[in-house]
């Protein structure tokens, strides 16, 4: 039994090594190339974003012996609090560094681009830096890639090796596989909805270590200030991540309409989200907006009403796994990718589906 | 104080991409080509900045092959004052782009670089974030408002992010990138194309501007995203109702 697990894992060995290996030259490279991941993590009110243990499940992928550090920053008790739970976040995570400093109270795209590259410094030289491809991280992994001079890969959604990863490209209408081929640390964002983070069992505690910031400089802090946040307080799951997803469109022409929305999202325990035009018309605010440039999600189930389906707005619901769409127009280009279609009017189809549809457990 | 926004020729937004049956890239032959629609937000809000008296000069920059002339005509009939075109054959990564823009702000001098959040044909969302990065300037990425100080020391912005709204107060210089509900960009006159035709747009080449090109990302391939199989029409939402529990299993 071990030996056959001593033997799978020697020839998996052998498979990473490139077929030119015999040249001392690629030998060097992969041995200075051991996997070390660096993610930067996202937390809110003392607990760790679950799009943050998705990346902890994509930067698993990016070879057998990786180590994977996870990067803390803010200030007060709920750092430390959101610390202790990110170290048992995820068994492979193994640790996790805190950066406790009124100067990181707010995610501030210029000292927290300058804390990673001064993590990595201090800690060592990582192969990998991560960080999701949400706003945070599209804020502020670019600018580390310009200070370590290197080109990051945005939307990561696989991983084919240590340096070659695939990335949608125009809307999600084509895919990219591109390699990285430079000399310092590969800079990725991930998209979260394709590394889905399956239930472990195997509990561990990494370490959490401070980090000594005493010679941190921070030119910029004064330069850039955070002056406050309205956020949409709403108790139906974060769109992101629910498991369904009600969306509405232009059609359902005012907020009060848009209300049918929300209730069957209710009913179904789901997200609501919106196209577009429903945001730009001030139905909801523009924080629910899925596509291209808005959300990108992938729930098991996406109801889609009023939605005419532009190839901006599919771009952010293709990887769904049940598409369903209801439109009075059945040339909608959405019924081209919904498996169940329904041509009919949302104002009486909703109704009907609020009143039919099974009460959820 | 001068604006620089950056602005992007790319496929139109509406063009229904194919990609090349060799797989190296997606066809831009005989493909309707326009400004990038988040480059259009960038240069319509320098415009109102500078028409409420709070710049004298909007530069648009762009940087590509010589068709680059005519999005940057686009940007002159908009009403940009003068435009900056970057020759180069090939598409660089956006580091490229971002240390050009910066050796472009090194001689211009601006107050403020605009430029779009992403560009709608690589989805990169990295150019500002780069030449913020590199000119040691403050960033406000995904702006949906942004608001002077008269004496124009700092700029407000609302910027558009997961969950909300977030204001940041930024010390000018800085780079700003705009989000689709920053504004209303507007079309361009017939006698404003006409005037643009006029407006000067200065030639520059790499060599002008020593910037070191560096390619650390290769293009392996480009391939169709896999197809979604057929769906089906239901007629009732009782039918509809027994397919999502009968045969999808989702509620």
């Amino acid at each position: 039994m071990t030996r056959a697990l001593l033997l799978r894992a020697l020839t998996k060995k052998k498979k990473l090594v490139p077929p030119n290996a015999h040249r001392s030259i690629s030998i060097i490279t992969n041995l200075s190339r051991c996997i070390s991941t660096l993610i930067l993590a996202e937390h809110e009110s003392g607990s760790i974003k679950p799009q943050t243990v998705s990346t902890v499940v994509a930067a698993n992928q990016l070879g057998e012996s990786s180590s994977v550090s996870l990067l803390l920053a803010g200030s007060g008790s709920s750092l430390q609090e959101a610390a202790s739970q990110a170290a048992s976040c995820h068994p492979s995570v193994s640790e996790v560094l805190v950066a406790d400093s009124d100067r990181f109270e707010y995610p501030l795209a210029e000292p927290w681009a300058k804390l990673v590259d001064f993590v990595r410094q201090q800690r060592g030289d990582y192969s990998h830096i991560l960080a999701s491809s949400s706003s945070f991280g599209k804020n502020i992994l670019p600018r580390v890639a310009a200070l370590l001079d290197v080109s990051p890969v945005t939307d990561v959604v696989k991983i084919l090796g240590p340096n070659e990863f695939i990335r949608p490209i125009y809307a999600g209408n084509a895919l990219c596989r591109v390699r990285y081929t430079g000399p310092g640390p590969c800079v990725l964002t991930i998209r979260t909805t394709s590394f889905p983070v399956t239930p472990v069992t195997e509990s561990k505690k990494a370490t959490i270590s401070q980090i000594d910031l005493s010679n941190f400089k921070e030119e910029f802090v004064s330069r850039s200030r955070y002056v406050g946040q309205s956020t949409q307080d709403t108790e139906r799951p974060d769109l992101g991540s629910a498991r369904v997803v009600v969306t509405g469109g232009r059609a359902l022409k005012s907020v009060e309409n848009f209300k049918l929305i929300e209730n069957l999202a209710e009913k179904l325990g789901g997200a609501v989200g919106a196209t577009r035009a429903a945001v730009d018309a001030g139905y909801v605010p523009n924080d629910l907006q899925v596509g291209q440039t808005g959300k990108i999600v992938a729930p098991e189930l996406y109801m889609a009403f009023g939605v005419s389906g532009a190839i901006q707005h599919l771009a952010g619901i293709k990887d769904s796994k049940v598409i369903v769409a209801v439109n009075k127009d059945a040339d909608a280009p959405i019924f081209q990718v919904a498996d169940y279609g329904l041509v009919g009017d949302l104002f009486e189809v909703i109704p009907e589906l609020l009143e039919k549809l099974p009460e959820k457990k | 104080m001068k604006i620089l926004v950056a602005v992007k020729r790319v496929v139109d937004y509406a063009v229904k991409i194919r990609v090349k049956p060799d797989k190296t890239g997606v066809d831009t032959q005989n493909v309707k080509m326009s400004m990038n629609p988040f480059c259009e937000i960038a240069l319509e809000e320098a415009l109102r900045i500078k028409e409420a008296g709070f710049a004298k000069e909007v530069v648009a920059v762009s940087i590509g092959p010589s068709q680059c002339v005519d999005t940057l005509r686009t940007g002159l009939a908009m009403g940009a004052d003068r435009a900056i075109h970057v020759e180069a054959s090939s598409s660089f990564l956006p580091l490229s782009i971002a240390k050009i823009l910066k050796s472009l702000a090194d001689v211009e001098n601006p107050g403020l670089i605009f430029l779009g959040k992403q560009a709608i044909d690589d989805d990169c969302n990295q150019t500002g974030q780069m030449v913020a990065a590199l000119l040691g300037w403050p960033q406000a990425t995904f702006a949906s408002k942004v608001v002077l100080d008269k004496d124009k020391k700092f700029a407000t912005v609302d910027r558009e992010v997961d969950g909300g709204l977030e204001t940041l107060s930024i010390d000018l210089p800085a780079v700003i990138t705009t989000d689709l509900r920053l504004n209303q960009p507007r079309y361009a006159t017939l006698p404003n194309i006409m005037k643009a035709k006029s407006k000067p747009i200065k030639k520059m080449t790499l060599e002008d501007l020593k910037v070191d090109i560096k390619s650390d990302i290769e293009i392996v391939e480009v391939t169709e995203p896999p197809k979604r199989k057929s769906g089906v029409i239901v007629s009732s939402v009782d039918e509809l109702i027994d397919k999502l529990k009968n045969e999808a299993h989702v509620v």
